[in-house]
């Protein structure tokens, strides 16, 4: 069967003499390095000049907190089976009294763990999170002399409470809209869930 | 006397230092002109533009662990190196750098001697630059040194003849092996290169392979034989033997660029005026910048051609340079002697 028409028959013919003088071919070759000599080279110097990357660059993981600083996730476990790297492991844990405007639900993840060095930044885990916890970011992560630290904790990837990292932008239209449908349980922050209770007990 | 004596130390150092600087900033050189010729930027860290980087490879070297294999043998094996850089750094005696100064009443030429035999000395310390390679690649006792040991020597041996015999053909055209006067005799007329220009390409393609340059840098390539003859060298003992190639690289564009390019002369210059002194450093300015461009030839066939393999390195060498540069010879003879002929064919009809 054949798949292209790209097929090229090779011949082994003898060579000219103005091939065999090689001379010709030397200075030709000579002025295509000449040419490239006098070209910009193709190099971003990384850490003073950064590259331009796309919107939707799948980088160093972030597990977004609610509008009311709470965690969202809660160690469903979806993202780790979805992980085709097997780089990601949690341990799950119940939420006590008191530490609601902690964790979004219930149940929380105590230990959440993504190994750098495993991950291939597919964004399967963003795929497959139901609870819009986990999401890959712009940010690149930082190379490091030991394989210890590039497992990172929830010390690295919950994000700053203070500083909420936004992305909305990495939603479609479609998700953006549905995300103001409060009415969905989805939507609903932990004290929008308790009002409704109030409201419906009244 | 004194001075005489004080004036040939002072250019003694003078043409040491230079050679040392130069084989230095080749090695910046190189890493650059590779990196532009493949749209790279190449070493930019230290200094601006990088230019302090061969300081740092020169630190760098230094401060490396120094390793003598137990089983080499201790005193060939620092012999090496030393030879090879006492080789290159001999051979930059006969060139003619310049003119003459002069300096109340007393003229000083730019050369540190001009003896009469000078191509002939070159090519006596050039050979002897493969005993450094030899005996270094020998006393590291490892297989890949040894190897590369052999195929140097057996290249620079082959090179040798072609080289040899190309230069005959210009020694018979100039009529003297001392530099100083074939350089003297280029500065009125034309260059050497247009009465020699297949003797100048065989000695070009020789002297590449003189200097075990790509592409004919078989001894060291990495791909077959890890480091060549340097595999079991660390230190400053790697340094030299990497440093010697840069300082037969500039000895050997100076001595293409003298031969066969009217070393120092710039071209009219008698149109120009100039008086002594300024002529003379005008000229040195302009010499350097010939050896330069030679320099950066070297670099440029070097991210040009792939290596060649070693049967047709010993094809190149001994079926078509020799031929070659014989039939040069004869070419030569014929032309210089073509009056004679001419006579005495028509003494025949």
């Amino acid at each position: 069967m054949q798949l292209t028409d790209r097929k090229k028959v090779v011949v082994k013919k003898e060579m000219s003499l103005m091939e065999k003088l090689y001379i010709p071919a030397i200075t030709q070759g000579m002025t295509i390095t000449l040419k490239h000599f006098f070209k910009k080279g193709a190099t971003v110097r990384y850490p003073e000049v950064k590259r331009e990357i796309a919107e939707t660059y799948r980088g160093q993981h972030v597990l977004k907190r609610d509008e009311q600083g709470a965690e969202r996730c809660t160690a469903c476990g979806l993202c780790a089976v979805a992980c085709p790297a097997e780089a990601i492991t949690m341990e799950s844990a119940e939420r006590r009294k008191g530490e609601e405007n902690l964790y979004r639900e219930e149940k929380y993840a105590s230990i959440y763990e993504i190994n750098m060095l495993r991950c291939i930044f597919c964004g399967l885990c963003e795929e497959a999170c139901p609870k819009e916890a986990i999401f890959l970011t712009d940010r690149i992560v930082p190379v490091s002399g030991n394989r210890k630290d590039m497992i990172y904790g929830k010390d690295k990837l919950v994000e700053d409470i203070n500083h909420p990292i936004d992305l909305s932008y990495r939603q479609t239209k479609a998700v953006a809209e549905f995300k103001k449908d409060k009415t969905k349980a989805h939507n609903q922050t932990w004290k929008d869930k308790q009002n409704l209770i109030k409201e419906k007990s009244h | 006397m004194l001075i005489f004596i004080i004036y040939k130390t002072i250019l003694v150092l003078l043409v040491f230092l230079i050679s040392l600087g130069i084989a230095a900033y080749s090695t910046y050189a190189e890493r650059k002109v590779a990196a532009f010729m493949q749209d790279r930027i190449g070493p930019d860290r230290a200094g601006p533009f990088g230019i302090l980087q061969p300081i740092a490879d020169g630190v760098k070297m230094f401060m490396k662990e120094e390793i003598i294999p137990t089983v080499s043998s201790k005193f060939l094996f620092i012999l090496g190196p030393s030879l090879a850089m006492l080789t290159a750094l001999m051979s930059g005696v006969v060139i003619p750098w310049g003119g003459h100064l002069t300096f109340g009443g007393q003229t000083f030429p730019l050369q540190i001697t001009d003896i009469n035999i000078g191509m002939l000395y070159v090519f006596a310390v050039v050979s002897f630059g493969v005993y450094g390679i030899m005996i270094g690649g020998w006393a590291s006792n490892n297989k890949y040194s040894l190897l590369g040991a052999l195929r140097a020597s057996s290249q620079m041996i082959s090179y040798e003849i072609a080289m040899g015999l190309a230069l005959v053909a210009l020694i018979m055209k100039t009529g003297t092996l001392s530099l100083g006067q074939i350089v003297a005799q280029q500065g009125d007329g034309l260059w050497n290169i247009f009465y020699q220009p297949l003797g100048f390409l065989i000695f070009l393609i020789c002297a590449f392979a003189e200097t075990n340059r790509a592409p004919f840098d078989l001894p060291e390539c990495e791909t077959e034989l890890v480091g060549g003859y340097h595999t079991e060298y660390s230190s400053m003992k790697l340094g030299f033997y990497l440093f010697a190639e840069y300082i037969n690289m500039f000895v050997s564009s100076a001595i293409i660029s003298s031969l066969y390019f009217g070393g120092f002369n710039i071209p009219f210059q008698s149109h120009f005026g100039f008086d002594g002194n300024l002529l003379s450093l005008l000229q040195v300015v302009f010499f350097f910048g010939k050896i330069f461009f030679f320099i950066f030839f070297y670099m440029w066939i070097r991210w040009t051609i792939p290596r060649f393999r070693y049967d047709q390195l010993m094809f190149l060498g001994w079926r078509i340079l020799i031929p070659l540069s014989i039939l040069n010879i004869l070419v030569t003879g014929v032309i210089m002697m073509r009056h004679e002929i001419f006579y005495y064919l028509s003494n025949i009809f």
